[in-house]
């Protein structure tokens, strides 16, 4: 039995990080196509500006969202200055965010060195069994249900969610009823730039912040968006809870790096059967 | 008195010759004042700079007190510093221009093994001497190379005495970093393990960007050892310590670790996720010796940083003093004369950590290593420091008296 819940609290974990880390990109890749090769380094800023909030003495809970609201706004500047001009220019795209997410990494590095920021778990654990599990991780399989539902919610029932579902599906039809197009994708790049710092804040207490953080969870949020394929959201859900199935029981069962190549061999089977991801046959609006 | 011509010129000139003298004698005592130059290749930015910026500081302070103290054989030393950035391809390009252009009598530097090798082969090539200030997974064997770092047998096997043989936890786990040093480190911990009477129940290996260590735990819950070895390394692995003090907690169960602290972890961690972890270094602030606490004094006025110093900052002193010490003894500075003193095996000095001696046969170095535990105040508790540990591992393998001509890096059976 408490096995079994061992094995839940592991894909369960598993699933809110492959949640946390690609709902970011399931909005600015899934539904802009900006492919943010910095995506990584909004991460990291995110755990940075959580560490620092926490290290002032500012609430861990409320670090979490001031740190997703700056990140928010910094995701603003960089498509101001950035994205804007780059608007279907996958290449140019590629290498200016490529650039700009070398530019993050030494800029971070050079002002706060190398070593690795801490803030501890909070809440200490609970016994299931013969295993303790920590408290912390509950909460954020909670916090990744509550995100998810949050962004749910703000697609779908608000006018500002309504606006920028029809500008992604259509810009020119959409700029014909009146839309400042412009502004509908400004805010957009930076809502998608607030859930990733919020989720790197989020990850903060069991990985702590270091310049470096974004690449390790860079690629594992690319293959999550393509596999889940054309319906962000949707998409997303599924690849999430399909990997972290694997990931959390195979690397239960043997071990973690064993887990991770599954989880790799899986997104390449899976691509190889479903091209365009496991959405990819759905219509919108369903 | 009347001088004629003549006269005045042989009279004059020996005036001249005279008065001159001190000059001359200053002139061509240049010779001897020429400084003696000392090459530093350390990562000051890049993503590594964390195991260099204290060691650049302490081998600096190093080269100032000899020149404070009247120099080596009468010339001063000239510190050349060149940043290698946390990449290999500048270290190859530096140790060239050194040993080159700069025509340096020794290097000092290279934090990574992977550092270290692309140095080396450049360094026997130009006869060079390279002296590699950092614990490593042992086994090199080239004349031209001085390692004044652990290497795992020397460091593990007291580790090993004290937590399986003294506490009585013979059920371990072992958890380690998935590369070179991390798979040499774990097999050592097994051997020993195993020769004190415990039993290894597992050996997992991370890659260094490895954050999730959830799963690992679960297994480790399964499993109940007596205690988990860590010979995790590096950022992305700090993440262990934290989730283990959040999940089992080392009141409920004992972590023992020989990589921990020297990329200044427990500067990083929480009290609480710090405080009992057992570690064998050779050096730690904390240890209550009156070197210890010179070199901390030392360091703190040098450099006005009153913060933890460590191991990786302690070995920037010992390799510029075992060098210096190696000069005095071969009477000259140049890389064939201080090999040659080295492999007499009595090159010796007494520093923070306690005596140093390069063993001769293998340019490795004998020192103490210490068992320290981890605190509340972010710092370490001294347990107990076993004396004059040798490198066994790599004595096993490497014996450069018979075979001078060695540059092999042997992995060590276990």
């Amino acid at each position: 039995m408490d096995q079994v819940a061992n094995y839940l609290f592991q894909i369960g974990f598993s699933f809110s990080i492959f949640i946390l880390i690609s709902l970011g990109l399931a909005v600015i890749f899934g539904m802009m196509k900006v492919i943010n090769l910095a995506q990584g380094e909004f991460l990291m800023l995110g755990a940075y500006f959580c560490t620092l909030c926490a290290q002032a003495g500012i609430p861990l809970w409320l670090s979490f969202i001031l740190a997703g609201l700056a990140v928010g706004v910094f995701g603003i500047i960089v498509e101001r200055l950035l994205i804007q001009w780059l608007y279907g220019r996958i290449i140019d795209t590629l290498l200016a965010t490529w650039g700009l997410s070398l530019l993050l990494v030494g800029g971070v590095t050079t002002i706060f060195g190398p070593q690795t920021a801490s803030v501890s778990a909070p809440l200490g654990m609970v016994p299931i069994g013969d295993f303790g599990v920590p408290v912390y991780g509950l909460v954020m399989i909670a916090i990744a249900f509550t995100v998810l539902a949050a962004v749910y919610a703000f697609w779908r029932y608000t006018r500002f969610g309504l606006i920028v579902r029809g500008t992604m599906q259509n810009p020119n039809i959409s700029a014909a009823l009146g839309v400042n197009r412009s502004l509908v994708y400004m805010l957009t790049f930076g809502f998608g730039s607030m859930l990733t710092g919020f989720a790197g804040a989020v990850l903060v207490p069991i990985v702590g912040a270091y310049p470096t953080l974004g690449i390790g969870y860079i690629a594992k949020a690319f293959i999550t968006v393509i596999s889940g394929g054309h319906l962000p959201l949707i998409g997303t859900i599924t690849a999430s809870s399909l990997f972290s199935t694997i990931d959390g029981v195979v690397g239960t069962v043997s071990t973690s790096v064993i887990g991770e190549m599954s989880v790799l061999f899986v997104a390449i089977l899976l691509l190889r059967m479903l091209p365009l991801g496991i959405t990819g046959r759905m219509t919108r609006g369903t | 008195m009347k001088l004629n011509r003549r006269q005045f010129f042989k009279a004059g000139s020996g005036a001249l010759a005279f008065a001159s003298m001190p000059y001359l004698l200053k002139s061509a005592g240049i010779a001897s004042e020429k400084p003696i130059k000392v090459g530093s290749i350390l990562d000051k930015t890049g993503i590594l700079n964390i195991y260099s910026l204290k060691q650049i500081q302490a081998s600096a302070m190093a080269v100032d007190e000899i020149n404070a103290a009247g120099g080596l054989l009468g010339r001063p030393l000239e510190l050349v510093f060149y940043d290698s950035q946390s990449d290999g391809q500048y270290n190859s390009q530096y140790v060239t221009e050194a040993l080159l252009k700069d025509k340096v009598d020794v290097v000092h530097g290279g934090i990574t093994s992977s550092s270290r090798e692309v140095m080396r082969p450049i360094v026997s090539r130009f006869k060079g001497l390279l002296f590699y200030n950092s614990l490593y997974e042992g086994g090199v064997c080239d004349r031209r190379h001085v390692s004044t770092g652990m290497v795992p047998a020397q460091q593990l096997e007291p580790l090993m005495d004290y937590v399986v043989k003294e506490l009585g936890q013979k059920r371990v786990y072992i958890l380690a970093a998935d590369y070179n040093y991390g798979h040499i480190t774990a097999k050592w911990m097994q051997k020993f393990a195993r020769e004190r009477g415990g039993e290894d129940l597992a050996v997992e290996f991370f890659p260094l960007d490895v954050t999730n260590f959830q799963p690992a735990i679960s297994r480790i819950q399964a499993a109940k050892p007596d205690v988990v070895l860590s010979a995790l390394v590096g950022g992305a692995h700090i993440a262990f310590y934290r989730q283990f003090e959040s999940s089992i907690g080392k009141a409920n169960m004992m972590l023992a670790s020989g990589s921990y602290g020297v990329g200044l972890e427990h500067t990083q961690l929480s009290p609480e996720e710090g405080n009992g972890i057992i570690l064998a270094t050779s050096y730690v602030d904390d240890l209550q010796t009156a070197e210890a606490k010179d070199f901390v004094s030392r360091f703190h006025n040098y450099t006005g940083d009153t913060g933890y110093v460590g191991e990786y900052g302690e070995y920037g002193e010992r390799g510029i003093k075992l060098w210096a010490e190696a000069v005095r003894q071969a009477g000259d500075s140049s890389p064939d004369a201080v090999i040659a003193a080295l492999s007499k095996g009595t090159v010796s000095v007494v520093g923070a950590g306690g005596r140093y001696t390069v063993d001769g046969k293998t340019n490795h170095t004998v020192m103490d290593i210490h068992i320290v535990k981890g605190n509340m105040n972010r710092r370490f508790d001294m347990i107990r420091s076993f004396e004059q540990r040798q490198p066994s591992d790599t004595q096993a393998v490497c014996d450069l008296h018979a075979n001078p001509d060695d540059t092999t890096q042997y992995e060590p059976e276990v």
